[in-house]
């Protein structure tokens, strides 16, 4: 069964357009807020939205996304109340959502029970910063059975790992633009181009850069490299801008649609 | 993918949980690791600064006014306290930065609780002539600020630390982030027996040389082995040097003593196995204190050494198939010992260590004249006075 999200990328594809997806934290600074928010996104040119689950020890993200888990925490967001959301989300649009969450979220509250529950609210795609290829066997053999994509990542360090990360990749290649942890850059990897030549000698999935990809002018020199560029921390930035001038859905908008113009 | 030279796991514990962007890195530390566990001159090397700089081997003290006092087995103290900066972190961070310099690594990182893995790094550092940057929680750096101090002396910089409680997870998340954003020239000096693979394995054999030596001094000394070993655990690496040398031998109880702050049943402590469940935290599956959502929880201990909430996997494994039996110390208990240890034998124990003391006065009385039993003395107590005056007031001896 082809995923929500690849389908979107072959309607992309097909156009020769490339994906824009745009992540937030979900419950920051509330999952109402949220739920308008991923659908003020669509309405700006999102193609697939990430959806972060607000964690204690996030070690992957930056400042930015730590306080936005901070605030969702404090809010009493969990994941038994986001699933309730995406439920909600799904009964108003077909938008590919991803999770992206820690591996521990996943174990404590047992793989099949939040594969189901994912299968459930309508959950399309997981990204797990902290489930590299040797630790994923477990839950890549019980995510056969749902129709949900297992998003790999590959880091510029990855080297001679990549074929075997990217060897059954589905959904899209979540690519790192840079080490490091989320968060806004001023450069990326000198040699970014050359490791996504890499990548794609590998695989035929789509790739997506992240990590840094901040503006417009990034979406604009980075757009021909790839299939898809993820804007994260940058949007987070807006969020809590909006929440100190209460114009959140405001300050959202009209930077993903700025983002939607450059990527065309 | 590497070669599987040392196994990953300790039964269903331990494990890579890390960005992909650290995964090079690790196999990179594994394969160089394994090459200098079995490079003769390596070892030499290790052997060498730990005698000549730390001034190992540390004696085994047979405290007779202890064993008098509990009135049960012979005593023994491990005095890891004796080492160069006052605790047997400086075994560890001797072995990995030996290891940094072998890899052509100039920058070294480490996250810290009390300060005396951080002492002990920016220790070497200052030794060996590497730029150093020591993580520590905000709430640390100022419990501790003594050895805020001696680290910037010793030409380290300390970052403070904000996010999450502002405490050693909290620093060691930090650590983990500052690795992903430098890993190409820059070492992670772990320091304890946690963390991804495989550094779980390579702490505790730069630790082991304390079970080792016990080994050896004891049967110099009674011509036997011990009957019971006692340490005190956070991430677990004093009690993993002890234990590791003798594990295999099923006749030696032993016992690990963790932090039950303000006791197990409030939700002040640090007692991850008493009370703990199975998860992830620092890139390794371990028991950790979490709750219903895998949120960790935040812990409290008297002793910034012990206030964690994960341990170290291969305890975890020792745990979960009944082969050490970990025990949980308050802290009213701890600071008990700490005086009574300090009185009775002239010896000022650290508060984690400490901790030990406080189920040596449980356990002793109820064992037999003949037993032996071994404890490891962990650091010395000199970073905890003022915690301790804290606690007690400065009048305790006029009443």
């Amino acid at each position: 069964m082809k995923s929500r999200i690849s389908e979107k990328f072959n309607t992309l594809r097909e156009k020769n357009e490339k994906a824009l997806i745009t992540y937030i934290t979900s419950g920051d600074p509330d999952l109402d807020t949220t739920l308008n928010l991923v659908l003020a996104m669509e309405k700006a040119g999102a193609d697939i939205v990430e959806l972060g689950i607000p964690y204690s020890d996030p070690l992957a993200d930056g400042p930015v996304i730590q306080r936005a888990a901070q605030r969702a925490l404090k809010a009493g967001t969990n994941i038994d109340s986001i699933f309730g959301m995406v439920s909600k989300i799904r009964e108003k649009t077909e938008l590919p959502l991803v999770f992206l969450l820690y591996f521990n979220t996943i174990h404590r509250y047992g793989i099949k029970r939040f594969l189901e529950k994912c299968q459930n609210s309508g959950v399309d795609g997981l990204i797990i910063p902290d489930l590299p290829l040797e630790e994923r066997r477990e839950l890549n053999e019980v995510m056969k059975d749902y129709p949900i994509d297992l998003i790999t990542l590959v880091a510029p360090t990855s080297e001679d790992r990549i074929r075997e990360i990217v060897l059954d990749a589905e959904g899209f290649v979540y690519c790192i633009s840079s080490k490091g942890v989320t968060g806004t850059r001023d450069r990326f990897e000198i040699d970014l181009s050359n490791f996504i030549n890499k990548v794609k000698k590998y695989t035929t999935t789509p790739l997506a850069i992240g990590f840094g990809i901040s503006n417009k002018e990034a979406i604009k020199n980075l757009k021909g490299l790839c299939d898809g560029l993820i804007v994260g921390s940058a949007i987070v930035e807006k969020i809590e801008k909006g929440i100190k001038e209460e114009a959140v859905e405001d300050q959202v908008f009209n930077f993903v649609s700025e983002l939607h113009e450059a990527i065309d | 993918m590497s070669k599987l030279d040392m196994p990953k796991r300790f039964g269903e514990f331990g494990g890579q949980f890390v960005p992909e962007t650290l995964m090079n890195a690790l196999i990179e530390l594994e394969r160089e690791y394994i090459k200098v566990k079995n490079d003769e001159n390596f070892q030499n090397e290790y052997k060498y600064y730990v005698k000549e700089y730390s001034g190992r081997p540390t004696p085994l003290y047979f405290a007779k006014n202890l064993t008098e006092k509990l009135g049960g087995g012979k005593i023994y103290l491990k005095r890891e306290d004796l080492n160069h900066t006052g605790a047997h972190k400086i075994n560890n961070v001797i072995g990995q930065v030996l290891l940094a310099r072998r890899m052509g690594k100039k920058r070294i990182i480490a996250e810290t609780g009390a300060g005396q893995h951080g002492v002990a790094t920016a220790t070497i550092c200052a030794m060996f002539g590497l730029e150093c940057e020591v993580y520590m929680g905000e709430e640390d750096v100022e419990r501790q600020s003594l050895n805020v101090f001696k680290m910037r002396l010793l030409g380290a910089t300390v970052n403070s630390v904000a996010s999450g409680t502002a405490t050693l997870k909290d620093a060691t998340n930090e650590a983990i982030r500052d690795w992903v954003t430098n890993v190409e020239n820059t070492f992670y000096v772990i320091g304890s027996v946690v963390g991804p693979h495989p550094y779980p394995t390579m702490v505790r054999d730069f630790q082991r040389i304390i079970g080792d030596e016990v080994k050896e001094q004891i049967f110099q000394k009674e011509g036997r082995n011990p009957d019971y070993l006692i340490a005190c655990v956070g991430g677990g690496s004093n009690a993993m040097g002890l234990f590791y040398p003798f594990v295999q031998e099923k006749d030696i109880k032993i016992y690990g003593v963790e932090a039950g702050g303000l006791g197990v049943d409030t939700d002040k402590h640090a007692a991850t196995l008493s009370k703990g469940s199975i998860g992830v935290i620092h890139g390794m599956m371990t028991y950790l204190l979490q709750d219903e959502y895998g949120q960790i929880t935040p812990v409290h201990s008297i002793s910034a050494g012990l206030d964690y909430p994960g341990i170290g996997p291969e305890h975890a494994y020792y745990h979960s198939i009944g082969r050490v039996k970990y025990e949980a110390i308050n802290d009213d208990e701890a600071v008990n010992a700490f005086q009574y240890l300090t009185k009775v034998e002239g010896i000022i124990p650290a508060l984690e260590s400490s901790h030990a003391v406080a189920y040596l006065m449980k356990l002793a009385p109820n064992t037999k004249k003949d037993d032996i039993i071994v404890l490891n003395l962990s650091g010395r107590g000199d970073k905890d006075i003022n915690a301790i005056l804290n606690v007690i007031g400065g009048t305790k001896n006029e009443k």
